[in-house]
């Protein structure tokens, strides 16, 4: 549905990721049919080949990421996007993409867990996003959006960094964000794709030695030393890329922290309590690796009594880097439901009445 | 002087770290061969496994991309898609190719990506020490299977030659060996023919060979050689299935 006056479309979260990337520059997708993200694959299968690219429907999650990782070696700007069961068979590739330091786009529009669990929204898989998942040392960046423009915008940010760190980079969403229709205000003049060179990548070795996408190190030591420039890259991206939204926060006493589509529920916390008088904030971090830690330094050094609630679709994960955040200068309570449960505005504000 | 035979161009200046009478070493030799007489090195991209051959590109000159233990199929249709003028070939053991890629494989044939497949069959796990491979013949002894392999409990030697045959999209199979001089000219046409296959956009070609791992198989070289002629053609015949 178009508007014509402002350029607005309403379209789906899952649609608006796919558009974002296409007009990121995404030219390969590969992905396996999972709910709740099916509008998401069934958009590229539309528009992908229109847009000059590779669509692939492939035989597995494991097989699509394993199509990325050869896409993004042979140069080209790639995606692959599924849902909680499918992003754990996609960790192999993952660990591979990153061991071989490729940028490459991953989307997890994340579903109630552990094991088959259900279709609603949650965000069980912070752990898995943000702490590995896959084997080894290794981070991927984790970007969280909490609404249809955002999820829009953030695509070309995520298309960006992978090539940048030559790292993977998660699109953490849920089934809620999936699923909802937004008006969405599409770049009337595209933003341009960055373009990045890539003299690493696979086309041919004519004028030039051989380039080889590897991640085997057999040799005494060499895998420690390859482990160390992967620690060095992780360090820049914690120093550099910690990105937060925040509302309220200069005068409050007590300060949600929440991500995502549980942002938006704890926003409209935050909203009523603040018509109440209740001096209460909220921190929404957009980057889930690196968690925004300095937002949290900067408070707890100046206000020496603040209090924090993480609200989460989660048994208690964000939570933890709240914790390590705020390093025992601060108390840090915890709300959060699962497996189709969603907190809503006004446990919110019985829990934060109940603390302060 | 006519120069009859020079060291080929694709395969780098190293000494190998396969095992003495190895099917590998050989098959490298043969893969950079037919690659410079084709004329394609600068524009080949290979997909190496994970197994013996992991380090394939130490050995070959041209552009080389590692993949996940037996997803080199998957990785390889993507780099053909992305650049149908490039020439993708994947190199594969038994295991890569037909136990934990099953699904790569038979995907990528039904495909009919119009890639280069080259399969090779030791009827064993050479890297991780002589392990029962899905191609490891009735009773023959392995790491996992002390007392030979026994059809009840482990099934019979998975023909993936002869399931991928079968398949609409894919245009030539075709299983060869390299116990001998005769036989390992004869693999190298066949590969050479793969090859060719991709560049006329033929389409999907696989050239399986049936190789010796004397190192697990328990024997020295030449009896290996004697093995694949009197024990392994058997189970798997020699000629063109497509
Ligand atoms: C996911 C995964 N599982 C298991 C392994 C261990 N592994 C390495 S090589 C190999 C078997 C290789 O056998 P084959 O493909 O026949 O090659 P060969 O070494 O005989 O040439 C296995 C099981 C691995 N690297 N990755
Ligand atoms: S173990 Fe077997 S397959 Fe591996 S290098 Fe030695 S002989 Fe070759």
């Amino acid at each position: 549905m178009e508007d014509k006056n402002n350029n607005k479309i309403l379209i789906s979260g899952n649609e608006a990721i796919a558009q974002g990337a296409i007009d990121a520059g995404c030219r390969f997708y590969a992905g396996y049919p999972i709910t709740p993200q099916n509008e998401l694959t069934a958009y590229m299968s539309e528009h992908m080949k229109q847009a000059g690219g590779v669509f692939i429907q492939a035989e597995s999650e494991i097989s699509a990421i394993s199509m990325v990782y050869g896409a993004s070696g042979c140069g080209f700007r790639a995606m692959t996007s599924s849902s909680s069961p499918g992003v754990s068979l996609k960790q192999e590739g993952i660990s591979y993409i990153a061991a071989a330091q490729l940028p490459a786009v991953i989307v997890n529009m994340m579903r109630g867990g552990p094991g088959l669990g259900n279709i609603a929204p949650a965000q069980s898989d912070y752990f898995q996003a943000t702490k590995g998942g896959g084997h080894g040392d290794f981070h991927c960046l984790v970007l969280a959006p909490s609404n249809v423009q955002e999820a829009y915008d953030l695509m070309s940010d995520a298309f960006d960094l992978a090539d940048k760190y030559r790292n993977p980079v998660i699109i953490l969403g849920d089934g809620m964000l999936g699923q909802v229709m937004e008006p969405l205000e599409a770049k009337s003049e595209k933003r341009k794709a960055k373009k990045f060179k890539k003299p690493w990548a696979l086309t041919g070795c004519k004028g030039r030695p051989a380039n080889v996408v590897k991640s085997f190190y057999m040799a005494d030591g060499a895998l420690e030393k390859f482990n160390l420039i992967l620690q060095k890259k992780y360090r820049s991206m914690r120093q550099k890329e910690q990105r937060c939204a925040v509302s309220f926060i200069s005068d409050a006493k007590l300060i949600i922290v929440a991500y995502g589509s549980m942002a938006r529920i704890a926003e409209g916390a935050v909203n009523t309590l603040r018509e109440q008088g209740k001096k209460v904030g909220l921190i929404r971090p957009v980057t889930l690796w690196p968690f925004p830690e300095k937002i949290f330094k900067q408070l707890t050094l100046k206000n020496k009594r603040l209090k924090f609630l993480a609200v989460e679709m989660s048994y208690g994960q964000m939570v933890e880097d709240v914790r390590l955040s705020v390093s025992g200068k601060a108390s840090v309570e915890f709300l959060g439901r699962a497996g189709g449960g969603i907190p809503t505005e006004e446990e919110i504000i019985k829990k934060i009445k109940k603390i302060c | 002087m006519d120069k009859i035979y020079s060291h080929p161009k694709s395969l780098r200046n190293v000494s190998t770290h396969y095992c003495a009478g190895c099917g590998h070493s050989m098959l490298h030799k043969l893969v950079a061969q037919v690659i410079d007489e084709l004329d394609i090195r600068e524009k080949i991209i290979a997909v190496a496994p994970v197994g013996c051959a992991v380090v394939a590109y130490d050995y070959w000159d041209f552009d080389c991309s590692e993949s996940a233990h037996g997803r080199a199929m998957a990785v390889a249709t993507a780099i053909k898609r992305l650049r149908p003028e490039n020439i993708v070939f994947t190199y594969q053991g038994d295991g890569d190719l037909a136990a934990i890629g099953t699904a790569e494989t038979l995907h990528a044939a039904n495909r009919g990506e119009n890639i280069t497949v080259i399969f090779v069959n030791n009827a064993i796990y050479g890297m991780t020490g002589g392990q029962m491979a899905p191609t490891t013949l009735t009773g023959q002894k392995t790491a996992t299977t002390i007392n030979g392999r026994d059809p009840q409990s482990e099934g019979y030697p998975l023909k993936i030659s002869e399931i991928l045959a079968t398949l609409k999209a894919v245009k030539y199979v075709e299983r060869v060996a390299v116990h001998d001089a005769a036989h390992i000219i004869k693999t190298k046409s066949a590969i050479k023919e793969a090859f060719l296959n991709q560049i006329n956009g033929v389409g999907f070609s696989l050239v399986e060979v049936l190789s010796p791992c004397p190192t697990y198989w328990g024997m020295p070289p030449v009896k290996a050689a004697a093995w694949v002629k009197d024990e392994m053609t058997k189970e798997f015949p020699l000629g063109r299935l497509k």
